[in-house]
């Protein structure tokens, strides 16, 4: 789950990191109204995305009316597909020096991984790219942990002045914030030493583990809302992956890695498919929710069913298509495939209920599913 | 990570709905599950096995060699901890939204105890005609059966498909090694493919992939020095583009994560890349016979 600015920055505060002062508005009134008590300010798009100042998303602003017309100008725009509703109004820091400071989980070392830079403010894989002694890097034994002295170790050497020791407490604490609240990414970018010697953080990007959600109290209202369809919308609150597609092949199969793989099929084979639609895991017992998720896109023509059982259960996924298929009574076609756990009693199902046969290959089901939808 | 036979399994959770339905498949084909493990029902027997308090009283009180999990995500770093703990040699974590940093922490675990943890995420283990741990079919005659192919997958549902057309080519497995779909894992692609390289028992490898991470790149960089032929799957090439990274995350993969990216890897590195899964036969007919 990824936070936006506003609602990520109260975090580095509450874990004693600086951040600029500052309010959320929703209107240029709203936004002239926060200015007048700040003085010169920065307004900032808040939207879950990157490249905001590159979209006109982020400007400078000394007056409460030149607030108003920055909160106008960027109130409503779309940037990385997201629709502007809210803006950051905040203090103008006086920057000294831009930095960069970030703790992620890291696959590759299968560990945490803390990075500092002392190019803050430019995107962080051209500085690695261009200029890869600017770029310092720690892995961290998740036992131990990460302190303020093996800060000071990884700073070492950068030329970072007076605020070095700041700048270390500061990767410290964002160490602590990472671990405290299951992050998956907390970045600092830039991370700024003002004229008078401060360290503040004037953004933050945060991104959570969902998995890690159900631990985190009431966080996760506080985070960004995927931007989505009413149908994936539906999905979500059924406790199903569903994503809504241009094509007219409705999908419905068990396991992220097989539902890609029958769009593939639907794609290689000439076609264009209408959803990802998996009921793996522990949703396999929802395939009634599910096969009403993918009649109601208008789009669908035809339907491919390939299921593959592992853990999820053919014989249970059947048995609810199967259901829902003798209530809702669809008139578009349908294709099976199935095999692996439960196989035979779902083929038996299928034949005793619907007096229908799977094909033996995905491949065949597909191309059927396509030619009908032709 | 490839089971054998004789080794001795516990089952965390074994008194569950799919713990005793999984825990009956293992014993039936043959898996040695010698207990479980249930703190509120110890002392008690389960599936024809005593129940202990935690993996730690199963070692003391006859041992095991593997344990697998069906412990939900919150409560799997405790229940591995004590697995680990106690000494398992393999840890099979079928358990999926484990928290990533809980998995770190198992993993570091592990490494201190010199434990192997396969998943979190996966669907086990299985080695046709011997045993399986875990949540695949290993007992369908359609999508297993003895043969000389190793098979390493991210995912149990393709995973299995690509086993049922491996068997419809006439082909069997030496063993299915489940990875896991999760973005950190205990066993990675390239490990598990270091692992067959060296089993007398595998002529060749299938490596079942999908989009994301860089798994395949991993795994790419060792093929390329093996003599056993290697044929992979990608899964994922029509899908829209998926969860974003985050900013810092894309350095740490580079350009790796797409479809073509570990389709070039592989490539470079001799890899045959199917277009569909029913093609694995014939692709791998050709490799052995060349």
């Amino acid at each position: 789950m990824n936070f936006e600015e506003h609602a990520a920055k109260p975090l580095l505060a509450e874990a004693g990191i600086a951040i600029p002062e500052g309010a959320v508005a929703e209107d240029s009134a709203a936004a002239a109204g926060i200015a007048a008590r700040l003085g010169p300010v920065v307004v900032k798009a808040q939207v879950p995305a990157g490249k905001r100042g590159k979209a006109g998303g982020i400007r400078p602003a000394d007056t409460p009316e030149e607030v108003a017309q920055a909160a106008e100008a960027i109130l409503g725009m779309t940037i990385g597909g997201h629709q502007v509703e809210k803006v950051l109004v905040e203090s103008r820091a006086d920057i000294a020096r831009e930095l960069y400071a970030a703790v992620l989980n890291d696959p590759a070392s299968r560990s945490p991984l803390v990075m500092f830079s002392t190019r803050g403010g430019m995107d962080i894989e051209e500085v690695a790219a261009s200029e890869p002694a600017a770029v310092r890097r720690l892995v961290v034994d998740i036992t131990s942990g990460f302190d303020k002295t093996q800060a000071e170790d990884l700073l070492s050497g950068l030329d970072l002045g007076s605020a070095g020791a700041a700048a270390a407490e500061v990767l410290a604490k964002l160490y602590a914030l990472y671990r405290a609240r299951d992050a998956e990414l907390v970045e600092i970018n830039p991370l700024v030493v003002t004229g008078d010697g401060r360290v503040v953080a004037l953004d933050c990007k945060l991104a959570l583990d969902d998995g890690a959600l159900p631990r985190q109290g009431d966080l996760a209202e506080a985070g960004a809302p995927e931007p989505m369809t009413g149908l994936e919308a539906r999905g979500r609150e059924l406790g199903l992956r569903y994503i809504e597609l241009d094509g007219p092949v409705g999908v419905l199969a068990n396991g992220a890695g097989l539902t890609m793989t029958t769009m593939d099929a639907v794609v290689h084979c000439g076609g264009r498919p209408a959803n990802f639609l998996e009921i793996g895991g522990e949703a396999y017992t929802k395939a009634t929710a599910a096969l009403e998720l993918v009649l109601a896109n208008p789009r669908v023509e035809s339907l491919v069913v390939n299921f593959c059982g592992a853990f999820a259960r053919c014989d249970v996924m059947t048995e609810g298509v199967v259901a829902a298929w003798e209530t809702l009574k669809p008139e578009i076609p349908v294709f099976f495939s199935i095999h692996g756990t439960g196989e035979d009693e779902a083929v038996a199902l299928l034949k005793e209920r619907l007096d229908m046969e799977p094909f033996d290959l995905m491949d065949d089901a597909v191309k059927a599913a396509i030619e009908a939808a032709r | 990570m490839i089971v054998r036979q004789q080794d001795r399994v516990l089952v965390q959770g074994i008194t569950g709905r799919q713990g005793s339905f999984w825990t009956e498949r293992m014993q039936a084909y043959g898996t040695r599950v010698v207990g479980g493990v249930n703190p509120k029902k110890a002392g008690s027997e389960h599936c024809g096995v005593p129940v202990f308090a935690s993996a730690r009283e199963a070692m003391d009180q006859g041992g095991f060699d593997a344990s697998v999990l069906f412990i939900p995500p919150l409560a799997a770093k405790d229940a591995a901890l004590d697995a680990i703990e106690a000494g398992a040699k393999t840890l099979v974590m079928l358990t999926e939204f484990v928290p990533v940093q809980d998995v770190m922490a198992i993993l570091a675990a592990a490494r201190a105890h010199g434990c192997c943890v396969v998943g979190p995420n996966t669907a086990g283990l299985v080695t046709p005609g011997e045993c399986f741990v875990g949540i695949m079919p290993g007992f369908n005659e359609n999508i297993f059966q003895p043969g000389r192919i190793g098979v390493i997958s991210r995912s149990g549902s393709l995973g299995t498909l690509l086993c049922l057309n491996l068997v419809r080519a006439g082909f069997g497995q030496s063993a299915f090694i489940g990875i896991g779909g999760d973005p950190v894992s205990g066993t990675t692609m390239r490990e598990a493919l270091e692992r067959l390289d060296a089993d007398e028992r595998t002529d060749a490898v299938v490596l079942v992939g999908e989009i994301g991470g860089a798994k395949e790149e991993e795994a790419a960089d060792y093929a390329a020095g093996m003599a056993k032929p290697v044929v992979a799957f990608i899964a994922g090439r029509a899908s829209p583009p998926g969860k974003k990274m985050g900013h810092a995350g894309a350095i740490v993969m580079g350009d790796q994560g797409t479809h073509a990216s570990k389709k070039a890897a592989f490539e470079a590195a001799g890899v045959r890349v199917l277009d569909m899964p029913s093609g694995v036969g014939p692709a791998l007919s050709a490799a052995l016979a060349g």
